[in-house]
């Protein structure tokens, strides 16, 4: 059943600020999209889904989550789509919603990378890195490549803090954070 | 003793290239009757005519063989040369060495020779015996017939009028206006189409040279381009001359009953698109069932198009339009009311066109799912519509109030039974036939006949606008001539020989051959005969013969091939 149509297309144009409706399907977003091989559905449809109101088979849709923001498939647009301003906003939706996000360790290195700039106002990659590894659960996965990093001094040990940290709190504060 | 000129032509290497033609020369040279013959590079160019008119000049020649390309190619090129110097055109013929020998002999060229040389040695034969002839004109009559006053009919009428000549304007209904009078606004600025049309039809009804006959059809046509004979069966039967016709007879929709598998004819609330403008230029848009407003409308297009199978395999053209402005329409009138259309593509070729379908996407928030409706059947009080989104692999299921179907345009009832009468063909779905797709889609494949919208097609308003002025050009250059000029070379009757047994009349395939009036003979339609020589064989007493092709000289030209 399609329910509900025009208000969720709306919704989702008004909170991403992208003109979804004019998608005519031409797939060229799904054609230029990096990682479209590991999403259940393709970029073109999810947009296809929010023409169609399936507000539920997108918030569990691993899509959003695989979405790497690269921006091929906005350049391309003939309509002038940027679809990551629409994953994020369906992200949004499904924590908001209570929906457990459909791929966890995307999700758990997202927390990671947000936690890391509110801490040191910019990111400390070898800490940011143990908290994935424990919020993931996943100790062991390419610590060997890790280690090899620090000793030829890639990676910082220690972190550094910028210097108005202040403003990159309130920055978190305003988002509720 | 007819003096005869041979000129054989190289072709650059076309035909020199395996057509000894220094050979060729030599050997006809010696052919009785032929006093000069000659080779030359391109015999069509300019220094290769001055040489046959030389040629004509010096040796008094009064028959002429250029053995070249086809005749289809430049026949008329030598006879226009050779008719400037002074030889009747119809005693100057083409041997064809290239198309039907040097092309197709490349890899003999001794025997493509000795053909050559045979194939011109018989239409020197056929030069021998043809006689001078001048082509005769016939008397044209300057009046149109146009059947169908919709909006294609009165446009090719307002037309010819509009130039100073008289047009007899046949509509079947009470009404003028067609089609078009069917619909209520128009794609692409929703004009009214009741006020475009009335302006048309006061235009047409007020022209002092169009006789409007309304109820009328035409049940009968004689005679040939310029000089038609209609016969009307209006409130009185009548019977004029025309020069001309137009026919702009225009489409009709599919029945509904055809399509069961959407519940066409079944269910009230299932209706096809003309209905739903009659809704529209009512005002009232209303479930037929039980008179409530419909809240969920699905348009299905391609109902009966596209589909080989059961229907008709053509696209009609004209629906995806109309649906995107009747779905926009609905939306103006009902702003909650959600309107979905099922489509296989969207075909929006025009100017604008495009641009108005995403405004129904975009702006009207019209739903447009990608897919062939499978299924349409009545469940609680509510037509149930079973599809599929393809773009996203999903089966969808509305649950609609209301159910359009773009039902698939067909020729016009009786558009067959009209063309039959006419003498026109139609193509197997019963759209007349145009004479050549690209360069002749306004005229019909008999002279005389041509073609305004949908009658060839379906079309749209400015598409059929468009043809209908097309036709009406195609009109107004042939009364633009002062009389009509006919080929010479047709059949003749000698009335010494002929016994009146008719099976000439039955043999023709024009309708050339009547039986004279009170005489006991056959006669020559002139202007009807295409030369072919069905008569001719059919003929018992070798009473029928043909100009430039008569039984002696045929035997004559087989003379030397045997």
């Amino acid at each position: 059943m399609i329910e509900t149509v025009t208000s969720f297309s709306e919704i989702i144009e008004a909170r991403s600020g992208e003109p979804v409706r004019t998608c005519y399907f031409c797939q060229k977003c799904t054609a230029g999209c990096p990682v479209v091989h590991a999403m259940d559905y393709q970029p073109a449809q999810v947009v296809r889904l929010i023409l169609l109101g399936r507000k539920d088979t997108l918030l569990r849709s691993t899509a959003p989550w695989l979405c790497v923001s690269c921006e091929t498939c906005g350049t391309r647009c003939p309509n002038g789509i940027r679809l990551a301003p629409v994953m994020d906003v369906l992200k949004e939706m499904a924590l908001q919603e209570g929906v457990a996000p459909a791929e966890k360790k995307v999700y758990a290195l997202h927390q990671s990378f947000i936690d890391s700039i509110r801490l040191w106002g910019r990111v400390h990659e070898l800490s940011m890195l143990m908290e994935y590894k424990l919020r993931a659960i996943d100790i062991f996965t390419d610590i060997g490549m890790g280690l090899q990093l620090i000793i030829k001094g890639k990676i910082p040990v220690l972190p550094e803090r910028i210097k108005n940290l202040e403003q990159v709190k309130a920055l978190y504060r305003r988002t509720g954070r | 003793m007819r003096k005869i000129g041979v000129f054989v032509c190289h072709c650059g290497l076309n035909i020199a290239g395996t057509v000894d033609v220094k050979r060729v020369v030599e050997a006809v040279e010696e052919y009785p009757g032929v006093v000069f013959a000659t080779d030359y590079k391109y015999m069509c160019s300019d220094p290769g005519q001055a040489l046959i008119q030389k040629a004509i000049a010096d040796h008094e020649l009064d028959g002429v063989v250029v053995a070249a390309c086809s005749p289809a190619m430049h026949e008329v090129t030598f006879r226009k040369t050779a008719r400037a110097a002074g030889v009747n055109p119809y005693l100057t013929e083409i041997a064809n060495i290239r198309e039907q020998i040097s092309w197709v002999h490349e890899a003999e060229p001794d025997a493509a020779t000795v053909k050559a040389i045979e194939i011109i040695e018989t239409i020197i034969e056929k030069v021998r015996y043809d006689e001078p002839l001048e082509p005769f004109s016939l008397p044209l009559v300057k009046r149109a017939l146009v059947i169908g006053g919709g909006i294609a009919g009165m446009t090719a009428a307002l037309h010819i009028a509009d130039a100073g000549y008289p047009v007899v304007l046949v509509e079947r209904e009470a009404q003028l206006g067609g089609k078009m009078g069917q619909l209520s606004s128009l794609y692409l600025n929703f004009d009214t189409a009741p006020d475009l049309l009335q302006s048309r039809i006061e235009a047409v009804t007020r022209h002092p040279n169009i006789q409007v006959l309304t109820e009328a059809e035409v049940t009968e046509l004689g005679g040939y381009v310029g000089n038609f004979t209609a016969k009307v069966n209006g409130s009185e039967p009548f019977t004029f001359d025309v020069g001309a016709i137009v026919v702009a007879t225009g489409f009709d929709l599919l029945p509904q009953s055809e399509l069961g598998e959407y519940g066409g004819g079944r269910y009230p609330d299932v209706i096809d698109s003309l209905q739903f403008e009659h809704m529209l230029a009512q005002g009232e848009i209303r479930r037929p069932s039980d008179g409530t407003l419909p809240k969920e409308v699905v348009w299905v297009q391609c109902a009966g198009s596209r589909d080989p199978e059961l229907h008709k395999p053509y696209c009609s053209k004209i629906c995806c339009m109309y649906v995107a402005k009747q779905a926009m329409a609905y939306k103006q009138r009902v702003p909650d009311g959600q309107a979905y259309v099922f489509y296989i593509d969207i075909r929006s070729q025009g100017k604008g066109y495009e641009e108005f379908v995403q405004r129904a996407m975009t702006e009207y928030d019209v739903l447009y799912l990608r897919g062939k409706v499978a299924r349409v059947f009545a469940e609680d009080g509510r037509v149930v519509v079973w599809g599929v989104d393809t773009l996203s692999g999903k089966a969808v299921e509305v649950q609609a109030d209301l159910v359009v179907l773009a039902t698939a345009a067909v020729p016009s009832a009786g558009a067959r039974d009209l063309a039959q009468r006419l003498r026109v063909s139609t193509d197997e779905y019963g759209f007349f036939s145009e004479a050549h797709p690209k360069l002749r889609p306004v005229e019909s494949l008999t002279a005389g006949i041509f073609l305004a919208g949908a009658a060839q097609f379906p079309k749209d308003i400015p598409e059929t606008v468009a043809q209908a002025s097309g036709a009406a050009a195609k009109v107004l250059g042939l009364f633009a001539q002062r009389e009509m000029v006919q080929e010479p070379t047709i059949a003749f009757v000698d009335e010494e020989l002929c016994a009146g047994c008719g099976l000439c009349v039955a043999a023709c395939p024009y309708e050339a051959r009547v039986m004279h009036p009170w005489k006991p003979i056959a006669v020559v339609q002139t202007a009807l005969c295409q030369g072919c020589g069905a008569c001719v064989v059919a003929c018992p007493n070798k009473a029928s013969s043909l100009h430039n092709l008569a039984t002696e000289q045929l035997l004559a030209m087989m003379e030397p091939v045997l």
